[in-house]
């Protein structure tokens, strides 16, 4: 039963891609398809939770294109623990789309909810699959799925944008990640995720140390320096798009990779060991620290989000490449409590730009007045970006600095410091200068943004601030990676 | 017993049509007959290959006149699988003709355009089932003469250029092969391909074996367009008809490289071939070069169908780099890619061919929104490009598996890195279409909108073919795997 409930899982989004197509002349019906399609698809994905928790790992074989590298889908804790996000949180998206397409009058509103849709299954791909070919395949369709939504305007901006997108997305999986995977096959004679990894002894440890690097830069998804330009150029989208995918499903999907990579493919002995993990660990905390300088001074809102955005994926890379029990954990929770909290930055932003149209933080003076719902969510999800509670960013942050020490980095701790005061000195201000700052205008009357929009920012600040009190379910999954 | 007769048949019902199909004359009744015709040789061939899978070769006497001195016909699954490509494309293409064709080609040379179709079919057929060095050559000729008629015939002015062009250099790779071929024969006495074989065992080791092969080298790589003996390919295939680009682009070329293959590895075999001549080096430097050059070039190509020529030339890099391993790992690749290449470049060029018949264009700048205005024409050369690209679920991913596999395991680096640069540079090239069609700024509306559905089919055809086979590839890499096996084996 769970075996084909792999299957509908990736299946029901293409199928309601599909339904969205046909009813695109009727918006309403439309949008009730493409909520429909992401509770039944949240459905699906939870009926996966009791079988894993007891431990199981189903798995399906849907096609062997080449012999020995079939196409097959199988669910892990990990995996399990991205789908939810993903797909819980595209429910919350197309909620927030709807308030948010409608009042921005975008074009083509059929073929952004179709690509929207196309993309979360090829996210459910990524989470699912039960081998590097089977990654490869739905990575690849998620950059293909995606572009027409990064270009979605059609203006020159959005052309230059999507080509930087493409540029080097497809760059690095096709000029490292392709050889990587096939440089595993030829070394092991499988792309079999297993349990401790399937390379160890297999290689020596220079070409362990190649082929790490050219996974965890192949995979340009998750936006490690010097390949991250694509993620602040993916800005051109409409915000929905920035929102879900930019901030969780196709930049988690890199980090994720990675992760899933380092422990089933390496085995975190492996790459514990390797001379290239420290070269990478100090890569990740260049980029930690390098983004978030950058972001202090961009002006665009989106802007400064997607730099924030790059810095705290490398805390997922740093988790995965210092490979110990409590990093990995660490790198697992901070997947999920990071979604939630730039998902909410990102629905603000497109709450302000609707309601307003402005996009600068210097234009945002006083705007605390007449949008308070959205600032105040501003303002938590800020906190639990910087890691600090009452937010659930905390303990993703904790357990990073937990394994740092384990791995003897201390220092690796003192960059998380350093980078939860950038964190603070990039963000806390625009809530401040809302609330604080003196509007231009002499009368301020209050003016929120469309319902649709409150309600999704409602529920993701929600969910910011209940992954404090709460974060057993996420770190029980988490927990279960590394026995 | 028919099925006794199926080798000759392949080569004799296209050949007798084609006179037929010049008495018949009217537009229709000459499309007709090249259709049925196609189709019936598509049947053909796929009946030859269930033999060979049963009974592994066939060998088939002209007139029932013993090898040495009559013309021998020998199949094995090199040969029929190439036989299986050809068919199977005339067949398809001949569908798109009828209109593309009725629209590019006045109405009184219609039935002359069908006639040449049927002799290059005949031809490419001929050159690859036959046993015998001498008829390869013949049918070479055929083959050759026709495709210049064929060019010729595109409606710009051009075409006259592009198709002399061709005929020169057509010609010139014809004579080094007669050459070859007469060198060949002067040192074994035997023209028969299985009897030069085991007779050039002895004399390998001769000032005019060597001399031979090269040129025979020299002359194929001509008709393949190898670099830098390519330079014919870009205006033959941009200016001649639609139909006539994707028929001649998807099977010539291939045919081509199939009778470098069964030179290489049957005749001479693969130790004097790669071993003893430095052909391994050279082709993998002109292979390397081919890919890089051709494919950057691609990029600032304006006509779209000189874009896809310049393309073809890359992907005979791909082809040739896949020989020059000298592995049977590599040989798989190779002709794999031979198969997938002629679906994505003929899907391609019919999706070019659909955009002509609309525009009577195929310069980029006239693609504007293109994308709203053909989507189904333009989705077919979405999935080619991507096939082309190499993305997963696309026959073209599981051609560079192989091939990168192939080369990994040789531990040749820098060939890998040319490989991927080459479908990093296809992903410039295929997208600048893309992004023209889908995101440019659309011109004012155009009455009419979709290609026909005579068009739209074929095209769709190997459109999904691409997809069929990215992921179903019993077919495709069983018949592939056993060819290169039988190359390898030495066996003609």
């Amino acid at each position: 039963m769970s075996d084909s409930m792999l299957f509908l899982i990736v299946l029901t989004p293409f199928i309601g891609a599909g339904l969205i197509v046909v009813t695109g002349n009727r918006p309403n019906l439309r949008e009730t398809i493409s909520v429909a399609t992401g509770l039944l698809l949240l459905a699906e994905v939870a009926s996966l939770v009791p079988d894993v928790l007891a431990g199981e790992t189903p798995d399906l074989l849907l096609a062997i294109p080449v012999p020995g590298v079939p196409l097959a889908l199988q669910v892990e804790p990990l995996g399990l623990l991205f789908a939810l996000i993903a797909s819980s949180l595209w429910i919350v998206t197309t909620i927030y789309a709807i308030g948010y397409m409608r009042g921005h009058h975008e074009i083509h509103q059929t073929r952004f909810y179709a690509f929207f849709a196309i993309a979360i299954g090829a996210t459910m791909g990524i989470a699912l699959a039960q081998n590097l070919f089977t990654l490869f395949l739905f990575y690849e369709l998620l950059t293909i799925s995606t572009y027409p939504l990064v270009t979605h305007a059609g203006t020159p901006e959005a052309r230059r944008g999507g080509r930087v997108y493409l540029g080097v997305l497809m760059g690095t999986s096709m000029g490292f990640l392709l050889l990587a995977v096939i440089w595993t096959w030829h070394l092991t004679g499988t792309t079999g995720f297993k349990a401790g990894g399937i390379l160890a002894g297999q290689a020596s440890p220079l070409v362990i140390g190649i082929l790490y690097g050219l996974f965890v830069f192949g995979i340009g998804k998750a936006a490690l320096m010097p390949f991250h330009r694509w993620l602040p150029a993916a800005m051109v989208a409409p915000t929905p798009v920035s929102a879900l995918l930019h901030a969780v499903a196709v930049v988690k999907a890199g980090v994720f990779a990675i992760l899933k990579v380092t422990v089933y493919i390496f085995g975190i002995d492996l790459v514990g060991g390797s001379t290239a993990s420290t070269a990478l660990l100090w890569m990740a905390a260049l980029t930690i620290i390098g983004a978030s300088l950058v972001a202090l001074y961009q002006d665009n809102l989106k802007r400064r989000l997607a730099y924030s955005t790059i810095s705290q994926l490398s805390y997922v890379v740093l988790g995965a490449v210092l490979a110990n029990a409590a990093s990995i954990s660490g790198a697992a929770v901070h997947i999920a409590t990071h979604a939630v909290g730039k998902i909410t930055l990102f629905f603000c932003a497109g709450a302000i730009l609707v309601a307003t149209h402005k996009t600068r933080v210097s234009e945002l003076d006083g705007l605390g007045r007449q949008m308070p719902l959205t600032m105040g969510a501003f303002l938590i999800a800020s906190l639990s970006i910087a890691g600090l509670p009452p937010t659930g960013g905390l303990w993703g942050k904790w357990y990073l600095a937990l394994g740092a020490l384990d791995a003897g980095y201390g220092i690796l701790v003192g960059v998380l410091m350093l980078s939860t005061l950038l964190n603070i000195a990039y963000l806390l201000p625009i809530p401040l200068r809302a609330f604080f700052g003196q509007s231009p205008k002499t009368t301020v009357q209050f003016n929120e943004a469309p319902l649709p929009c409150l309600v999704a920012i409602g529920i993701t600040t929600a969910a910011c601030v209940t992954l404090f009190f709460f974060p057993g379910p996420v770190y029980q999954l988490a927990g279960m990676l590394i026995p | 017993m028919i099925s006794a007769q199926l080798p000759a048949l392949q080569v004799v019902v296209p050949l007798l049509a084609a006179p037929l199909c010049l008495v018949l004359h009217r537009p229709f009744a000459a499309w007709l007959l090249t259709f049925v015709v196609s189709g019936i040789s598509l049947l053909v061939s796929i009946a030859l290959l269930g033999q060979i899978l049963e009974q592994g070769v066939i060998d088939y006497t002209f007139g029932g006149w013993a090898a040495p001195f009559g013309i021998a016909y020998h199949i094995d699954f090199a040969n029929a699988y190439v036989l299986l490509i050809v068919t199977a494309i005339s067949t398809v293409v001949s569908i798109f003709a009828k209109r593309s064709v009725a629209s590019e080609i006045e109405a009184h040379s219609q039935g002359l355009f069908y006639t040449a179709w049927l002799l290059c079919l005949t031809g490419l057929l001929g050159i690859t089932i036959t046993g015998d060095a001498f008829n390869l050559f013949v049918f070479l000729e055929i083959s050759s003469l026709s495709s210049y008629v064929l060019i010729a015939m595109g409606n710009d002015r051009k075409a006259l250029t592009a198709a002399y062009q061709y005929l020169i250099m057509g010609t010139i790779g014809a004579t080094f092969i007669l050459i070859g071929i007469g060198l060949l024969y002067m040192l074994t006495g035997t023209l028969n391909m299985l009897d030069m074989a085991q007779r050039l065992v002895a004399v390998a080791d001769s000032r005019t074996a060597r001399t031979g092969f090269a040129f025979l080298t020299v002359g194929l790589g001509l008709k393949i367009a190898l670099f830098p003996l390519h330079l014919w390919l870009p205006n033959a295939y941009a200016y001649a008809p639609s139909a006539v680009s994707a028929f001649l682009a998807a099977t010539a070329t291939k045919v081509a490289v199939y009778v470098l293959l069964r030179f290489m590895f049957s005749v001479f075999g693969i130790d004097f071939a790669l071993g003893a001549m430095p052909l391994s080096t050279m082709l993998v430097v002109l292979g390397s070069i081919a890919v890089l050059s051709a494919s950057t070039v691609a990029i600032f190509q304006h006509n779209l169908k000189r874009m896809l020529a310049y393309s073809s030339i890359a992907q005979i890099g791909y082809l040739i780099l896949g020989v020059s391993l000298a592995t049977p790992a590599g040989l798989t690749a190779t002709l794999l890619h031979l198969f997938n290449h002629a679906l994505m470049k003929g899907a391609l060029f019919l999706a070019l061919g659909c955009i002509a018949w609309r525009l009577g264009s195929v310069r980029l700048e006239d693609l504007r929104g293109l994308g709203y205005r053909m989507p189904w024409t333009m989705g077919v050369f979405v999935i080619g490009g991507l096939s082309l690209i190499g993305l997963p679920l696309t026959a073209g991913f599981i051609s560079k598996w192989y091939l990168v596999l192939a080369t990994v395991e040789r531990g040749w680096w820098p060939v890998v890195l040319v490989i991927i640069a080459g479908s990093l540079l296809a992903v410039i090239y295929v997208w600048r279409v893309i992004e023209t069609a889908y995101l440019g700024k659309t011109q004012e509306a155009v009455s009419g909108t979709e290609a026909p559905l005579s068009m739209l089919v074929p095209a769709w055809l190997l459109a999904i073919a691409n997809l069929y086979f990215g992921i179903h590839t019993e077919l495709s890499v069983g018949i592939a795997s056993q060819a290169a096996m039988v190359l390898f084996g030495g066996q003609p």
